[in-house]
C-alpha cells in the first residue's frame, strides 16, 4: 500500500498491464508529449517505446476505428482523449460500430478496447472543455461506462477495463487527479458493475458520481454536525449498473438524493430515480431528489460557473429540505475550494 | 507458397463469380416471397472486382466491406448455408439472423465485418492492419468501399494515418458512378481523385475493366509493390451496378441513369466475359459445366436448408451484446 494520487494510480495500472500483456498499447492525441495527459502517461513511452505508446493526428473518428480494428485482431488498445468533448467526434464509431460489433458477429468476437476521456472543469473551461455525458454513452447497448472516483478505484477499474473483452469507457474527472489515497502496489481488479458505499449512514442515501462524491462527503460532514447520517453510494460503473447496492441502501434509509456530475434532464440521475421508484416504492418516505449541472451550456465566468455546478452546499440544502430540517449556518464553510486550487490553464 | 497455375486461377475466378451471380439470382427468385426481410444491396455487376482482389490475396488475409457485400462474403467463404439462412433470419444464419444482408462477417475466414454506415469500416481495416504489423503475422488487409466513401472525412483521416504508419492495406474503391443516386458532379469539388490520392505516400492504381483476370493482376501488382516499398495501396476500379441501390429490381425508369449505359456494360458482363475466355471455341468445357453444376446444386441445398431451418428462440435477442467477460 502506498499513498498515491488518482493520476498515479491510473498510470500504475496501465504500466502494470503493459508489462503483463504485450498486446496492450496506449495512443491518442498528445499521449507521449511532454505534458503526458496531465501526467497520467508518464514513463510509458520510455518503458515501452513508440510502438506501444504513440501520438495521433487530430482524427478521433478514424483513430477510434483504429482501436476497434486492432481490438478485434488480437490487441488491447487504450485510446486517450484529453476531454470528453473531443470524444464526441468518435460517436459514429462508438454508437454505430464499436457498440454493436460483438452482437453483429453473433456474440463471437470480443472488442477489448479501453477509451479514457477526461472531464474538464474550472478556470474557464467553458462549454466545449467541460462535458461529462456519461449517460449519453451508457444509453447505447454494448458499451461499458465507468467513472472512478478514488485512486484505489481508478487503478482497479482501469485494470479491469484493460482485461475486459468488451469496449469500456473510463470518464476521469480532472480534479480527481490530485486526490490521494491508499492504493495496493500489486495489480488488482475492481469488478466493473460493482458500486461501493463511500460512507455509511442511516438517514438518507446520496447516490453520487465522480467528483460529486467529494462534494457529498463534504456535505455529509456538515450534516453529521447536526446529527444527520448520510449514506453515500458511488455506483462507480454507470453501465452495467449495480442497482442492488442503491436499492439496498435506499430501503435502509427511506430517502434518496442523486448528485450526478452531469446534466439532470434525461441523465443518469433520471435512471437512478426510476430504479428507486420501481424497486423501493414501499420504503420511500419522500420523492427522489436530483441535482446536477444546470440545464445550460457551461459558462466561462467564475461566478456563473459556480452557479452551473452543484456542490456540497446544494447537497446540504436538499437533504435538509427533504428531511424537513432547518437550514444549517454555512457562513463559515468554504465551498469550491478545489476551484481555487485549479489555476488552469487546461 | 505454390501459386496456382494461370488456368486454375482463371477457373477459380469464374467459379467465384458464378457463385456470386447465381446466389444473387436466387435471392431475386425468392425475395418476392417476403421471407427474406433484409435490405438487399445487390452486388450484380461488381463481381470481377471482388473475385479478382480476393483471389490475389492469401486465404488468411483479411477483408472488410460495406452493406453491399454479398460478393465479398461469398468470395471469401465459398459457403452458402449460413449465408442464405442469415438472409432468411434463421437460427442457422451466420449471426442467428441478427446481422442480415448488410452486416455479413466471417472472421475465421478473414471477413472481419461489413458496415452499413458509409466509410465506417475503413478505419477499422486500418486498425486490423495495425494489429497485423504489431503482431508481425504477415497478413494483409483489403477494405472495399464505394466512391461515396471518399466524401467522408474518415476516409481521408484513415488514408493519412495508414500512409504515415506504412500499413499493409489495400483501399479498394469500387466506383459505380453514384453515391446512392447522386453523381460525382453534385459531390466533388476536385478534378481528379487519383491525383489527390497520389499526394499521399501510397501506391495508386486505376482501371476501368470488367475482366477479373486484369483485376487479379492489378491486385497482385499492388500487393507486390506494397511488399517492396511498404506503402499502402489505393485501387480505383470502376463497375456498373446493374440493379437499384437497394432492392432486387432494375431502376432505369427512375431517370438518373440510362438503360443505354447499362446495355453497354452488359456487353462486357464479367461473368459472361470470363466464360467466353475460358471456352474460346464457344463450347463449354466439361470443367465449366462441372463448376456450374456443383454450384447450382450447392445453392439449391442451401436454400432448402435455410427455408427448413427454424428461427432462434426469442431469448437470442439478448445474447451477444457483450462477449465473455
Amino acid at each position: 500500500m502506498g499513498m498515491i494520487t488518482y493520476c498515479e494510480a491510473l498510470n500504475q495500472a496501465m504500466i502494470q498491464e503493459m508489462e503483463r500483456d504485450s498486446r496492450v498499447f496506449v495512443y491518442g492525441i498528445g499521449v507521449p508529449d511532454h505534458k503526458k495527459i496531465f501526467g497520467s502517461t508518464v514513463n510509458i513511452l520510455e518503458k515501452f517505446g513508440p510502438e506501444r505508446c504513440f501520438d495521433t493526428p487530430i482524427a478521433e473518428d478514424s483513430m477510434t476505428g483504429l482501436g476497434l480494428g486492432a481490438a478485434i485482431n488480437g490487441l488491447r488498445p487504450i485510446h486517450v482523449h484529453i476531454r470528453v468533448d473531443f470524444l464526441l467526434l468518435a460517436m459514429n464509431q462508438l454508437a454505430n460500430i464499436v457498440s454493436s460489433f460483438c452482437y453483429g458477429a453473433g456474440g463471437k468476437v470480443g472488442v477489448p478496447l479501453v477509451i479514457r476521456a477526461i472531464v474538464g472543469r474550472g478556470w474557464g473551461q467553458g462549454f466545449q472543455h467541460s462535458k461529462c455525458m456519461h449517460a449519453t454513452f451508457a444509453h447505447v447497448p454494448g458499451l461499458k461506462v465507468v467513472c472512478p472516483t478514488t485512486p484505489s478505484d481508478a487503478k482497479g477499474l482501469m485494470t479491469a477495463a484493460i482485461r475486459d473483452n468488451n469496449p469500456v469507457l473510463l470518464f476521469e474527472h480532472r480534479w480527481l487527479y490530485w486526490q490521494k489515497g491508499e492504493v495496493p502496489e500489486d495489480e488488482y481488479e475492481i469488478p466493473i458493475g460493482k458500486g461501493s458505499i463511500v460512507r455509511k449512514g442511516k438517514d438518507i442515501t446520496v447516490v453520487a458520481t465522480s467528483w460529486m462524491n467529494v462534494e457529498a462527503l463534504h456535505a455529509a460532514e456538515i450534516l453529521a454536525g447536526n446529527g444527520v447520517e448520510v449514506e453515500i453510494v458511488d455506483p462507480r460503473t454507470i453501465t452495467p449498473l449495480d442497482e442492488q447496492i442503491i436499492v439496498d441502501s435506499v430501503n435502509r434509509t427511506g430517502h434518496c438524493l442523486v448528485a450526478d456530475n452531469d446534466w439532470v434532464f434525461c441523465g443518469f440521475s433520471s435512471e437512478v430515480a426510476a430504479v428507486v421508484s420501481e424497486k423501493c416504492f414501499g420504503s420511500l418516505k419522500a420523492p427522489v431528489r436530483r441535482i446536477g449541472f444546470a440545464h445550460t451550456p457551461c459558462p466561462t465566468a467564475r461566478h456563473l460557473e459556480n452557479e452551473f455546478y452543484p456542490n456540497a452546499k446544494k447537497i446540504v440544502r436538499q437533504v435538509e429540505n427533504v428531511l424537513g430540517l432547518g437550514e444549517t449556518d454555512l457562513s463559515n464553510e468554504v465551498f469550491y475550494s478545489h476551484e481555487k486550487r485549479f489555476k488552469g490553464p487546461f | 507458397m505454390n501459386r496456382p497455375s494461370t488456368l486454375d486461377v482463371n477457373l477459380n475466378l469464374y467459379r467465384t463469380m458464378y457463385l456470386i451471380r447465381k446466389s444473387e439470382e436466387t435471392i431475386q427468385k425468392y425475395y418476392p416471397d417476403d421471407s427474406m426481410k433484409t435490405p438487399m444491396h445487390m452486388s450484380m455487376g461488381e463481381e470481377a472486382i471482388v473475385a479478382g482482389v480476393v483471389h490475389a490475396l492469401n486465404p488468411d488475409d483479411q477483408v472488410l466491406g460495406t452493406c453491399r457485400s454479398h460478393a465479398l462474403y461469398l468470395a471469401k467463404t465459398g459457403e452458402t448455408d449460413r449465408f442464405f439462412a442469415e438472409m432468411y433470419g434463421k437460427a442457422t444464419g451466420m449471426a442467428c439472423g441478427k446481422a442480415g444482408s448488410m452486416h455479413l462477417s466471417a472472421p475465421d475466414k478473414g471477413l472481419l465485418c461489413c458496415s452499413a454506415i458509409v466509410a465506417s469500416s475503413i478505419p477499422v481495416a486500418m486498425g486490423a492492419a495495425f494489429a497485423n504489423k504489431y503482431l508481425k503475422n504477415g497478413k494483409r488487409v483489403a477494405v472495399f468501399f464505394g466512391d461515396g466513401a471518399i466524401d467522408e472525412g474518415v476516409f481521408w483521416e484513415t488514408l493519412n494515418f495508414a500512409c504515415l504508419k506504412k500499413l499493409r492495406i489495400l483501399f479498394i474503391c469500387e466506383d459505380n458512378g453514384f453515391a446512392v443516386h447522386t453523381p460525382p458532379g453534385c459531390r466533388h469539388g476536385f478534378r481528379s481523385l487519383s491525383k489527390l490520392i497520389a499526394g499521399f505516400d501510397c501506391n495508386v492504381f486505376e482501371e476501368k475493366t470488367t475482366d477479373p483476370e486484369v483485376i487479379y493482376s492489378i491486385a497482385r501488382r499492388a500487393l507486390a509493390t506494397m511488399e517492396e516499398n511498404g506503402k499502402p495501396c489505393f485501387l480505383k476500379l470502376d463497375y456498373y451496378r446493374y440493379l437499384e441501390h437497394v432492392g432486387i429490381n432494375e431502376d432505369f425508369d427512375a431517370g438518373y441513369r440510362s438503360v443505354k449505359d447499362y446495355l453497354q456494360w452488359l456487353e462486357i458482363d464479367p461473368i459472361a466475359l470470363q466464360k467466353k475466355k475460358l471456352q474460346p471455341t464457344g463450347i463449354p468445357t466439361q470443367e465449366i459445366l462441372d463448376i456450374e453444376k456443383t454450384i447450382d446444386e450447392q445453392i439449391e441445398r442451401s436454400i432448402d436448408y435455410a427455408q427448413q431451418s427454424g428461427f432462434a428462440d426469442v431469448e437470442e435477442l439478448h445474447k451477444g451484446v457483450f462477449a465473455w467477460a
